[in-house]
């Protein structure tokens, strides 16, 4: 251990925190670094333990051993349930339309508009922008009541154009697709120009390809967002045919009576309602952080 | 060569007037989903805040009671249940924010610090593992602790292993605040003191302002912390994967300590993104809905009532459009104010600190 000793450092302040040495320092801070990961890694991931195990355990046996990861005996009664005695079927049905169509728009859609805002020249650009970064700001809590008061007035409310019209496309998209689009060479549209192409021809088949990392992100989130929506369901339909899985959901554990009844159902359409997302989060896990991150430079 | 300009500007006229066709054309389903879908809602909203529109045909008929700003008085100077009910959700919400934003904010960074370590194994694994509850279904994830939390729940069995009998999460409307004080024994939460009791400000005693979040509240709270640390965490880690390995390693052989390297190399790097986890988190909070909609409905004793749900509900379950949306444009006012004063607060500190560093 050889370490140059600072003559003008003051001694007491800096030779305290040093005084168990390097070594035998960085390895108790790695152990009490591991201790406090391995701790949280299960507070954060043992809920999903329990959701998943009591959704195959009996009623008797999610009463008596909520925490046990091991259902005894292990049995598909709640999920038969779930198929069988709710509009399960329906919402997964009805969450798999919503969403993809959802997503394809959004892909389509604010890739357009992104695309405008950062290359086309037109009169408006500018204030239409910012009008974007504006809607973004608007808490959407806010918007539930006026939300319904418009699907109300355009006679669409309680149908499947209410649950996908007004959520078709969204600000953040936009905002993402456009800065992907202005870090793109201006030379690679300009060949396209001079072959002839036309401004929805360069778009599709020159600059859109070439915007796959963001159109990954946008998909990724999109989806996610919207399988997972809910205010928005609760306000634009009311029919149990148009409920989709998080408000059916919502609605099982609201209506059905007492404490501690039918948790297995509960947790298996819980757990019904969290697949595709997981799924979708391990195969594409970097573009859901660059989500994250990119929904976090826009504010 | 005079030629070939005129051509080229010739060109990039035409051009240009394409472009702008082709500009409106590409934004113009988005211009319009949103201008449909949240412009012209918000104006919509406005006009039936000031009346007292009940749901019955369309509210921009004639015969809709117009009331001014009637709805808006009633929720701050009228001695009323509408009153009384906005602000116990303010309170509410308001201990909600208090818990809620500076504990993820530092779980978050304390998780970001440890998972940054370059030499530790799993990394990966443990982001993973933080940030995957951040993208379920909250509806999905309030069930689960729904059953976490129940009587004879996983939580309940947790602490009868350390000894502790848990309380009625979902049932206990006591404060939390009200229960410390009674266990400091400074004052008999069954029997508060007359002083605080008897005076009071908007429609509330003293004694209820200072409950503290309700039992039944912190079970949401947790809940909460639990689902948004990971993003948050990420934030911070995207800053720190900013700071030049350099710098750090510069500042080692310098013999900074750990808690000097934080102070001065990781800290004033962080601070953009401290600012933005900050107010994010507020803007979240402040909205709270989900949580409070799958798991509890405002019960118990409207302990978990916050303005979003009691817009909710004062709109679609009791039929008072003029009252939720005027509650949803008070509690539009609060973020917008919150998120301002928070942007001064942090332009007023920046100048100072780059001026050390």
């Amino acid at each position: 251990m050889t370490r140059v000793t600072n003559p003008n450092a003051a001694p007491a302040a800096t030779a305290r925190p040093r005084s168990p040495g390097p070594g035998a320092r960085s390895l108790a801070s790695t152990f009490g670094g591991y201790a406090v990961l391995v701790f949280f890694a299960l507070v954060f991931l043992y809920p999903f333990v329990i959701q998943i195990a009591n959704s195959f355990k009996t009623e008797p046996d999610a009463t008596a051993n909520p925490l046990s990861p091991l259902p005894d005996p292990i049995t598909l009664a709640g999920y038969e349930r779930v198929f069988l005695g709710t509009g399960m079927p329906l919402w997964l049905g009805n969450s798999l339309v919503v969403t993809l169509v959802v997503t394809a728009g959004r892909i389509f859609l604010d890739s357009m508009a992104g695309y405008a805002l950062a290359r086309l020249r037109f009169r408006g650009r500018r204030a239409l922008f910012s009008a974007v970064i504006a809607v973004m700001a608007v808490p959407g809590v806010v918007l539930f009541i006026p939300k319904f008061l418009v699907l109300n007035q355009l006679g669409l409310y309680d149908s499947y154009t209410a649950l996908i019209l007004p959520v078709l496309v969204d600000a953040a998209g936009v905002f993402i697709m456009k800065q992907f689009f202005e870090s793109i060479p201006v030379s690679v549209e300009e060949a396209a120009r001079i072959d002839g192409a036309g401004v929805f021809r360069t778009f599709w088949s020159v600059v859109l390809p070439m915007a796959r990392p963001a159109l990954i992100t946008l998909t990724i989130i999109s989806f996610q967002g919207t399988w997972n929506e809910f205010p928005h369901t609760l306000v634009a339909v009311q029919s149990p045919d148009l409920f989709t899985l998080p408000r059916g959901l919502a609605d099982l554990v609201s209506g059905s009576l007492g404490e501690g009844t039918r948790y297995p159902l509960k947790l298996g359409a819980a757990v019904l309602a969290t697949i595709p997302v997981a799924i979708i989060f391990v195969i594409f896990q970097r573009y859901f952080v660059r989500g994250a991150n990119e929904g976090a430079e826009k504010g | 060569m005079a030629d070939t300009t005129m051509r080229a500007s010739r060109r990039r006229f035409t051009a240009a007037t394409g472009e702008s066709v082709a500009g409106w054309l590409f934004v113009a389903p988005v211009v319009t989903i949103l201008g449909l879908f949240l412009l012209l809602p918000i104006l919509m909203a406005l006009w039936v805040s000031l009346t007292d529109w009940n749901g019955q045909g369309s509210p921009f008929r004639a015969g809709v009671p117009y009331v001014g700003l009637g709805n808006y008085t009633r929720l701050f100077t009228e001695d009323s249940l509408a009153r009384q009910d906005f602000m116990t959700s303010i309170r509410n919400n308001f201990y909600y924010v208090v818990i809620v934003v500076p504990a993820q904010t530092v779980l978050a960074l304390g998780l970001a610090l440890i998972v940054n370590n370059r030499l530790l194994r799993g990394r990966t694994f443990f982001r993973t593992a933080f940030f995957f509850p951040s993208v379920t279904s909250s509806v999905a994830m309030s069930v689960v602790f729904l059953f976490i939390f129940s009587t004879s729940g996983a939580a309940t069995r947790l602490l009868q292993l350390f000894g502790v009998d848990g309380p009625q999460w979902f049932a206990d409307p006591r404060g939390v605040l009200h229960l410390l004080l009674g266990r400091a024994g400074l004052v008999d939460p069954e029997a508060p003191p007359v002083a605080l009791t008897g005076g009071g400000w908007l429609g509330l005693s003293w004694w209820e302002w200072l409950s503290g979040p309700s039992v039944a509240m912190t079970t949401i709270i947790m809940l909460v912390i639990w689902t948004t640390s990971g993003t948050f965490m990420l934030m911070f880690l995207a800053a720190l994967q900013d700071i030049p390995v350099a710098l750090e390693e510069a500042s080692m052989i310098d013999g900074a300590g750990w808690w000097q390297r934080l102070r001065h190399v990781t800290l004033p790097v962080l601070k953009p993104a401290l600012f933005l986890v900050l107010t994010l988190g507020l803007i979240a909070t402040w909205q709270v809905f989900d949580q409070v909609y799958v798991m509890s409905q405002g019960n118990p004793a409207k302990t978990t009532l916050t303005p979003a749900y009691l817009s909710y509900q004062t709109a679609f379950r009791d039929f008072e459009y003029g009252t939720g949306t005027a509650i949803s444009f008070v509690l539009f006012l609060i973020i917008v104010i919150l998120t301002l004063a928070q942007r001064r607060v942090m332009r007023e500190r920046r100048p100072a600190r780059t001026g050390r560093t």
